[in-house]
């Protein structure tokens, strides 16, 4: 046994070795960005139940040689094509938007062969836009690198078109409770617990509540309008534009359907931003209100029937799916839980859809979502453009709903606190806090929570519809 | 990878614009919609619980009624604050903390009645 040999065997094969080869520096700064959020969410509380899943995430899947989420094995997934198990990557043309053709894939193998990396490769075809490689490859398979003995290894690991099952196979830990939020089933189950934990009763007592929940999702279409204007395609504005919903469920399921490539920066914007809901609100409310609109006490809306309570979820889910039935598993669910939390005879099943059903799926969520923020695709302009569109997708959600919230005010004569429209936005309920604050702020004796609960929980069910819409037309 | 999704099905401003205007409408047609519909339902349920407080004799008289402001106390007020279904401790509680958010002493606010609702 040559000791020097297995040693500096070890060493190659180390992580430690990953940082110093290609595009290695990229991991340490996702490492960085990983303990940025793992203070945020330990240190500031920042949404801390899914950031520090995540923040966690971002850092074991930066770690090179950990093997633990395979990025080309979901882009060979979404887009169909064969996948290179030994370098973990999708045969894809990018520029023609399809898999490798024959002659490409022979190129493919002989630049494996001759030892070039997927940097060199991926540049060499963007280069090529689609046209015929035939001569590059001739040249690289006459060179004196070629070796045609290493032909058969790379051939070997070359797989066709994956399934869950194959992935199940090939991939590493996060890959597997990746596909939980690939199938759309995360999410889903999610909007149980927070069905569970949402009592309508407010939005029942007083319906109009739904203008102003429909209204925030203004920031929705304003982000999407703003990406398609900065170049994303339709697909990838739809999934930045959700942000605005401030639901994080929500968009995590939107984007994993309509743009799987861009849901680490989407998740991480949209759920910093909901940490930061007062921060963002607080002067945008008081701005766009006066001091006499915010001093309005509002009376207290009926009391709501047991009855109602449990009739609610039954025909929102009904008449929400009928209307645009891609919402179904979004409001499905989130009625689903709202109807355990009502009828009063399961309870049992409502107290684990709160606590152990939505505790163990955040866990999976967070973890799962943090993992997709690999450095070579997170590190890019478009991340820095998905957080600056992010951060107007809420400035416009609150404006949309404020503005509702001002006009209900003048039509009502005054009966409608118009700081309530902002809680429209969703983000519960976090969002109806900020009303409540800043509506004490202009008068201690206002009590604005419940009324502003309403509009926060409209929101919810405002944004599932606005991402039923934008699934039924990019999806 | 993140070209892909750049290239692909990019939108004309003015498609943007539309598809912008048009979901934006969607999401407040349906809202709209649901609203009538609560609307509706709210009016159904109180129609069919008008009838059924018919039927019982004259539940504005009751002494507990919530609903009249001039109803004596109920069971278990204590002092002049009227408790509907509401233990003294909890009201206690409740009162303390309505005094603790508004950064009043208890001693200057004075409290109605307190009910459950139900």
């Amino acid at each position: 046994m040559d000791i020097l040999q297995t040693l500096s065997k070890l060493v190659n094969e180390s992580g430690f070795a990953g940082f110093f080869a290609s595009g290695g520096w990229k991991n340490l700064i996702m490492i960085a960005v990983a303990c940025v959020l793992l203070y945020l969410g330990i240190g500031k509380k920042f949404e801390p139940l899914l950031l520090v899943g995540i923040a966690f995430g971002v850092l074991l899947t930066n770690i090179p040689g950990a093997g633990l989420y395979h990025m080309g094995m979901w882009d060979s997934y979404v887009y169909g094509c064969p996948y290179d198990a030994a370098n973990d990557y999708a045969l894809y043309n990018t520029a023609e938007e399809r898999a490798y053709n024959e002659m490409e894939l022979n190129y493919y193998i002989a630049a494996r062969v001759c030892g070039h990396t997927t940097a060199q490769i991926e540049e060499y075809f963007e280069k090529q836009a689609g046209g015929d490689v035939t001569a590059d490859f001739l040249a690289l398979y006459n060179s004196p690198e070629f070796d045609e003995s290493a032909v058969n290894d790379i051939t070997s690991k070359l797989e066709a078109e994956l399934s869950f099952t194959d992935i199940i196979h090939l991939g590493g830990l996060l890959d597997i409770l990746y596909i939980g939020v690939k199938a759309g089933v995360y999410p889903c189950l999610i909007f149980i617990g927070v069905g569970a934990m949402t009592d309508f009763g407010p939005l029942i007592a007083r319906p109009s509540s739904m203008l102003m929940g429909a209204a925030a999702q203004l920031g929705v279409f304003f982000a999407f309008f703003g990406a398609c204007l900065l170049g994303f395609a339709g697909n990838v504005a739809a999934s930045i534009g959700i942000i605005g919903g401030a639901d994080g469920p929500t968009a995590i399921y939107l984007t994993t359907k309509l743009a799987p490539a861009f849901l680490g920066p989407i998740a991480i914007a949209a759920y910093s931003y909901m940490a930061l809901i007062p921060m963002i609100q607080k002067p945008l409310m008081r701005a766009l209100t006066t001091e006499k609109e915010r001093k309005t006490k509002m009376e207290q809306a009926r009391t709501v029937s047991k009855v109602e309570k449990i009739v609610f979820p039954i025909v929102v889910a009904t008449f929400v799916i009928l209307l645009i039935p891609s919402t179904a598993p979004l409001i499905g669910c989130l009625m689903f839980g709202n109807l355990l939390k009502e009828t009063g005879v399961t309870e049992r099943l409502s107290d684990t859809a709160q606590n152990a059903l939505m505790n163990i799926v955040t866990l999976f969520l967070g973890i799962s979502v943090g993992a997709t923020t690999v450095a070579s695709r997170f590190l890019s302009l478009q991340t820095l453009m998905i957080v600056v569109l992010g951060v107007i997708a809420f400035m416009f959600s609150t404006i949309g709903g404020l503005l509702m919230g001002k006009l209900m005010y003048k039509l009502s004569g005054g009966k409608i606190n118009p700081l309530i429209g902002s809680a429209g936005v969703s983000a519960v309920p976090m969002a109806a806090r900020v009303s409540q604050d800043v509506g004490r702020e202009a008068n201690p004796n206002n009590f604005l929570l419940m009324h502003a609960m309403g509009p926060n929980v409209a929101g919810v069910i405002g944004s599932a519809i606005a991402a039923g819409f934008l699934l039924a037309v990019f999806g | 990878m993140n070209t892909i999704a750049l290239t692909a099905a990019r939108m004309g401003i003015g498609e943007a614009g539309i598809a912008a205007v048009l979901g934006y409408a969607v999401v407040f047609f349906g809202l709209v919609l649901l609203m009538c519909v609560v609307i509706l339902m709210g009016k159904a349920m109180a129609g069919t619980r008008n009838p059924a407080k018919a039927e019982t004799p004259a539940p504005a008289a009751a002494p507990a009624a919530p609903a009249a402001p001039s109803a004596p106390p109920a069971p278990g007020s204590a002092g002049e604050v009227k408790l509907f279904d509401v233990p003294d401790k909890e009201a206690a509680m409740i009162m303390a903390i309505v005094a603790d958010k508004m950064g009043k002493p208890l001693n200057e606010l004075r409290f109605k009645s307190i009910k459950e609702v139900k």
